[in-house]
């Protein structure tokens, strides 16, 4: 055995160290299936055929692998009285998510920069009415948000459910730029005055291009929320203009008919789908961001 | 073209705090101003009124002959640099330093001369294509002064620029924000902590405390010849010893008495001030010496006014070039700088010459000179 030099940071490998640390993979392991087994189960019933299904067991693997279930959820499963699958309603999310995002994010962009670089009377009251608007549950503004949107023609429309999501997204937005640009030295905003920009001149050329990994934070909460949302879907759309979350929920929900769980199965995954992208690639850009933009002062 | 700034009555409040207390400053074309002071004595404050950062309370900011009071900061024709450099971290070098020229619609190839210009002045020619997080502290100070150079403005702006340097350095630099002022002889209005950084750069010094100017003037002036304690005390490293005694009138003689019973020394004062002052027998005052003109007795060459007393070394301090020499009158501790080979072992007792004609003499309850 070497001698103990590092006074006990390096510990040299024992029986008992080793016992111990395969001890912690099992752990891992186990933890790391718990998690898994719902989306194993998921993707396996999704691939196997309605007899098989009626036939093995739900943990079982699939014997004959058949993507029929993902077509018919795609394309032709029933919602409600009209059977194109979920494609319709997954351009209706698409179209809804999007511009939600983005214009959430930009707002939520400009006010924090508002908030932190360009002080005024009374900032402190607004950012504490607008932080107040992230602790409102969703069942409260339900109501005069459905008197609104009748009062604005915007009522059972994609339109309508893009401003509903704008605005209850902002507080949170809000929220994630004005912390990160607080941490931004007013120094930097200072002398791109000197240097003869204006407001929006330094927030699009100096202040939006240093705040990527505050972006992609808010961008992929915001998705994730507005992709995901169920109640504000249901209650402000009709039919057609179902967001794919409303749209799941009625093939899911049907009570006529033999209940096709590979179709469920295969329609869930599709619902889901979307956020997964936008964490998959938006994460990787988060870190990316992060590392290239660190510098001090 | 250099222009001249001149501030009437400025006046700044952030809430019911007042910040700056009413200044009056004028600055001629291509005069190099340091705003020297405490932290929090509204130097910086000053330089954000001057530049338009921030707005007025009262009063009149002129620049080049113009009342700026409501022109914005890009319109004031300034540029300056900050203490944190204030890169744009997302920007190259080269970016960094012609933002303002975009900004402002000069055409390209104009911009591309400016740098080409300015970079080689500055010795960042190699860095441009660099972002400032990849720059030392030296190159982004270099960078931030580039930025500030290319605009070509009428009068330049410093932060406390050099506070953020390392002690080499910022010597560095110092020479060459000096070298830069002779070469282009812009005005420059220099906002500072460093006493020192003042003395050396300055063509007049405006020592700031709480608000209000104390003293304006070249800096031999404000060394020589403090208006009041705040000012003798802030200015000169190691600071002014000030004796608190009484004038004793003794026949012609005028002395300052110090010390308690056990230790009592008598200043005479020259006759120079010996015959200005008005203030009768026993009139308190503080007697100010600095430590350079504190040294061991016999060691200068002759003078007039000399008076050479002993007190034994309480501490030493060498510095190099010089030994500090703590020493003890009552309750007040001194300080003399006296050559390396001429220091004492503490404890022993030692004959201090002090050159009174470079003694000032303050009034103890208003702290104005005498």
């Amino acid at each position: 055995m070497r001698p103990r030099t590092t006074n006990g940071i390096v510990r040299p490998r024992t029986l008992q160290s080793s016992v111990l640390r395969g001890l912690l993979f099992l752990v891992l392991g186990l933890f790391c299936l718990y998690y898994l087994i719902p989306l194993i189960v998921m993707i396996s019933t999704s691939l196997k055929s309605l007899t098989e299904i009626r036939e093995g067991t739900l943990i079982s693997l699939p014997r004959e692998i058949t993507f029929d279930a993902w077509s018919k959820a795609w394309e032709s499963a029933c919602v409600g009285v009209r059977c194109d699958g979920l494609k319709p309603f997954m351009w209706n999310s698409i179209a809804m998510a999007v511009p939600a995002v983005l214009l959430s994010t930009t707002l939520g962009a400009i006010n924090g920069y508002a908030l932190t670089k360009w002080r005024f009377p009374g900032a402190n009251w607004i950012f504490a009415l607008i932080l107040f608007g992230a602790f409102i549950p969703f069942q409260v503004v339900l109501l005069p948000m459905a008197r609104t949107l009748g009062q604005l023609g915007l009522a059972g429309t994609v339109p309508g459910l893009i401003l509903v999501h704008t605005v209850y997204g902002l507080a949170f937005t809000t929220l994630f730029f004005r912390n990160f640009f607080i941490g931004v030295s007013d120094g930097i905003v200072k002398a791109a005055q000197i240097d003869g920009a204006g407001f929006f001149g330094i927030f699009f050329k100096i202040v939006l291009p240093m705040s990527i990994p505050a972006i992609v934070v808010t961008v992929i909460w915001q998705f994730t929320q507005i992709w995901n949302d169920f109640l504000f879907g249901v209650a402000f759309t009709i039919g057609d203009s179902n967001p794919v979350t409303v749209a799941l929920n009625n093939v899911v929900n049907t009570s006529t008919g033999v209940k096709e769980y590979n179709v469920d199965m295969a329609a869930a995954i599709i619902a889901a789908l979307p956020t997964m992208l936008v964490y998959v690639v938006a994460g990787a850009y988060f870190v990316r961001g992060l590392s290239a933009g660190s510098m001090k002062g | 073209m250099a222009a001249g700034i001149e501030l009437k009555n400025v006046q700044k409040s952030f809430g019911n705090t007042e910040v700056i207390k009413g200044i009056d400053l004028n600055i001629e074309p291509g005069e190099f101003v340091v705003l020297v002071g405490p932290s929090g004595c509204g130097k910086s404050t000053l330089l954000n009124l001057i530049s338009g950062l921030e707005t007025l309370s009262g009063g009149d900011v002129t620049i080049g002959g113009k009342v700026v009071n409501n022109t914005p900061p890009r319109d004031r024709d300034i540029a300056m640099v900050f203490q944190s450099y204030a890169l744009y971290p997302t920007k190259t070098v080269r970016d960094n330093i012609t933002f303002g020229m975009q900004a402002r619609r000069v055409p390209k190839a104009e911009q591309d001369a400016a740098v080409a210009a300015f970079s080689g002045l500055l010795q960042i020619d190699h860095l441009l294509d660099r972002k400032p997080g990849q720059l030392s502290g030296g190159q982004r100070q270099r960078v931030a002064m580039g930025r500030a150079l290319v605009r070509d403005p009428d009068v330049f702006l410093f932060d406390e620029p050099l506070s953020n340097l390392d002690a080499k350095l910022r010597i560095d630099m110092r020479t060459e924000i000096k070298k830069l002022h002779l070469r282009l002889g812009k005005t420059v209005v220099y906002v500072t902590h460093d006493q020192i950084e003042a003395m050396t750069l300055a063509s007049r010094i405006a020592v700031m405390d709480e608000g209000r100017i104390r003293q304006y003037g070249p800096p031999e002036e404000i060394y020589e010849n403090p208006v009041d304690l705040f000012v003798a005390g802030f200015m000169g490293s190691p600071p002014m010893n000030m004796l608190p005694g009484r004038l004793l009138r003794t026949g012609d003689e005028v002395f300052v008495e110090t010390g308690d019973d056990e230790a009592r020394v008598r200043f005479p004062l020259p006759d120079a001030i010996a015959n200005r002052i008005e203030v009768g027998n026993g009139h308190e005052v503080v007697l100010g010496l600095r430590p350079e003109a504190i040294f061991a007795a016999g060691t200068e060459l002759p003078g007039a006014d000399r008076f050479i007393f002993e007190r034994p070394v309480e501490v030493v301090e060498p510095t190099g070039p010089d030994t500090m020499i703590v020493f003890g009158i009552g309750s007040v501790e001194l300080i003399a700088r006296v050559r390396p080979e001429d220091a004492r072992d503490p404890g022993t007792p030692f004959s201090f010459e002090v050159d009174m004609s470079k003694a000032k003499l303050f009034d103890q309850s208003s702290g104005r000179s005498l």
